[in-house]
């Protein structure tokens, strides 16, 4: 015990380089913890972005695609399929909803959703969370309404009542408006964090009321363009869609209905589970998740380091320490256990403060980054892959003290009692 | 007499050097203050070295307490020394983070031999040591204070007492006052000589000023007692 205490007065001794040292080691710590703490939720946040869907069917191309385009409204869909095709798997027995999506405006930057009531019902995200009016209502009957996603609403300072100018395209500077049907906004959705912050809402109706009069791609000029109270009188069934989510009656039946679909005779359908299709895509940014923590693990690398050259450099001030120690009775490997003790204890030291940082962060940064970015970062205690890697650190931290436990070991060999200064 | 420390034909040189010590013949009886006079290169440094365990003679035997240090394991001679030997350095010999009284409990941490002698003689290692700074004229306030607040002569005398606590048969002094003025050196020498008095313990004084000599039992001159030196001056004679 008396060699802790008098590791300890000696550290206390040079309290300030020892301070940095354990202020540098508990940083590098906080930054690991913070990377792998954002890198797992990122994963759990993206794996969520949709849920409760089993099924999303679109036009044949490739399921990362059709994921981009459907969920996370990047992208656009190679062709449409038809509305009958839509209205075969809705009506199908195994399935108990289905959520029409369309696309291909947008507004000012945001992409513009064609869907129906059953959306604000059955789109679910996260754990199972349903879509939330923050104020407002779902559209209704008339097909000039729109339902703001968060980001939208507050990035744009749109408040209920307002109107609004769709443009034709997902160009953030359209050249060509929906200026002659401006719809009207009736609500809000509460934010998710999700893409479906960053989408306005529309209905079926409202995206074929305001492309009634369009051939193959051109507005109608002059007489031959419909006002929006004559296409408010007109059949507004749609034609086509992009694409549609279905929700089934039980998981079992997933894997035929894919099957169902993928072999529909009507036109060439693909169907995905957006689960599978989200680990495909999740793979593809995997290199750069992994190359931050790779750099973070050598910031953490680089503060075990500064710890080391912080001690290996007060060895030749501390001979003199060492010697009246040997003189008193101290054997070397006294000498050495003292330094190797040292390195544990300012390991052990910034761990602890690193921890107490990282938790620090969460507290104040976790609002923030669920509302910007739909991370949850829970208040949790480390898991068994972030105690391993504590772990590592405190293992590195014990190798590392024994340079100068052995640098110290030799010297007290050497000068043996004599006192250098 | 009963002899404490014996040299027979103690012999050592660095590797690859010239002998340094060559010394046939040292005796020091128990209970003796003996002034060693060395003047700095006449391998004092290095005797106090063989004589504490630390190196090991070329050739010779070194005994203490009738046990041949040459003998020993390293770590059992670092043990022996521990236990058996008191050091007082020139200066700088306390541990500055330390307060005075865990400076002087420090080698009862290190020797449970002297430990038991402390704790035998005065209830506890803590009583030992507030008992020899108490006698050393240190008083109860400044032994809580850091050592390096201390003056240097207050500083020497509780170096001394941590030499002396839990009873070494032997306390080698190195120059211990050579930092103090005249007036403190001898005061300081009369404490240590009856403190070693009181712990029944040998005193070797290593120093260069001569006019401390009358005040020990015995005075001897390393350069006379060494004859690796002798021959040296011979040849540069």
């Amino acid at each position: 015990m008396h060699l802790l205490r008098l590791a300890l007065a000696s550290l206390a001794n040079r309290r300030f380089t020892v301070l940095l040292t354990v202020f540098a080691v508990a940083l590098s710590v906080t930054l690991l913890l913070a990377v792998e703490r954002i890198r797992s939720e990122a994963r759990v946040s993206f794996a969520s972005t949709i849920s409760g869907t089993d099924l999303v069917v679109g036009a044949r191309s490739g399921p990362v695609n059709l994921l981009l385009y459907s969920v996370f409204r990047i992208g656009n869909a190679t062709s449409n399929i038809r509305w009958d095709s839509f209205l075969h798997y809705a009506e199908h027995p195994r399935v108990s909803w289905a959520i029409p999506l369309s696309l291909g405006d947008s507004h000012r930057g945001y992409r513009v959703l064609g869907t129906n009531q059953v959306y604000f019902e059955h789109y679910h995200y996260g754990h199972g969370q349903p879509l939330r009016l923050a104020e407002g209502r779902a559209f209704a009957d008339d097909p000039f309404e729109v339902v703001l996603g968060a980001e939208v609403a507050q990035a744009l300072h749109y408040r209920l009542g307002e109107h609004i100018v769709l443009a034709h395209g997902v160009a953030t500077v359209s050249l060509v408006q929906h200026d002659d049907k401006p719809f009207t906004v009736v609500g809000v959705l509460a934010r998710t964090g999700t893409p479906v912050d960053r989408t306005l809402h529309i209905s079926l109706a409202g995206m074929e009321a305001i492309h009634i009069d369009w051939h193959s791609g051109m507005p109608a000029q002059g007489t031959a363009r419909i006002s929006a109270d004559e296409s408010r009188r007109r059949d507004l069934t749609p034609k086509a869609i992009t694409a549609f989510l279905l929700g089934l009656d039980s998981k079992i039946a997933t894997f035929t209905l894919q099957r169902e679909i993928n072999d529909y005779q009507g036109e060439p359908l693909l169907a995905i589970l957006p689960g599978v299709a989200l680990q495909e895509l999740w793979s593809l940014m995997g290199t750069a998740e992994k190359a931050l923590f790779v750099v973070s693990l050598f910031v953490v690398l680089t503060g075990l380091i500064g710890m080391l050259t912080a001690i290996l450099a007060s060895l030749n001030e501390r001979r003199r320490e060492m010697a009246i120690l040997r003189s008193v009775g101290a054997r070397p490997w006294h000498i050495a256990g003292l330094l190797i003790f040292e390195s544990t204890f300012l390991a052990l030291a910034g761990v602890s403060f690193g921890l107490a940082l990282l938790y620090f962060g969460i507290v104040i940064a976790r609002g923030y980054l669920q509302a910007n970015y739909g991370l949850y970062l829970p208040l949790a205690w480390p898991n068994l892959h972030e105690w391993i890697l504590l772990g590592g650190i405190l293992l590195a931290a014990l190798l590392m003290g024994c340079l100068p436990a052995w640098r110290a070991y030799r010297q007290s060999l050497a000068d043996g009692l004599s006192i250098r200064l | 007499m009963n002899s404490l420390l014996e040299l027979d034909g103690l012999g050592f040189a660095w590797p690859g050097q010239a002998e340094l010590l060559d010394i046939p013949e040292f005796r020091l009886v128990r209970g003796e203050t003996l002034f060693l006079r060395g003047p700095s290169g006449s391998g004092k440094t290095t005797l106090l070295g063989l004589l504490g365990g630390v190196q090991r003679a070329s050739r010779g035997r070194v005994r203490l307490l009738e046990e041949d240090l040459g003998r020993l394991s390293s770590g059992a001679r670092d043990r022996f020394r521990a236990n058996h030997i008191g050091y007082i350095f020139q200066q700088f010999n306390l541990l500055p983070f330390l307060s005075v009284r865990e400076n002087v409990e420090l080698p009862c941490r290190f020797s449970r031999l002297r430990a038991a002698h402390a704790c035998q003689r005065h209830g506890s290692v803590e009583k030992a040591a507030v008992t020899l700074l108490e006698h050393l004229g240190l008083s109860a306030e400044l032994q809580g204070r850091r050592a390096d607040s201390l003056s240097i002569g207050q500083q020497q005398r509780i170096a001394a007492a941590r030499a002396l606590i839990g009873q070494p048969e032997l306390v080698i002094a190195d120059e211990p006052t050579s930092a103090l003025d005249a007036d403190t050196r001898e005061a300081f020498l009369q404490l240590l000589f009856g403190e070693c008095r009181a712990a029944g313990a040998s005193l070797l004084f290593v120093s260069h000023d001569q006019s401390l000599a009358p005040l020990f039992d015995r005075s001897l001159s390393l350069v006379e007692l060494n004859r690796a030196h002798a021959e040296d001056h011979c040849n540069i004679l």
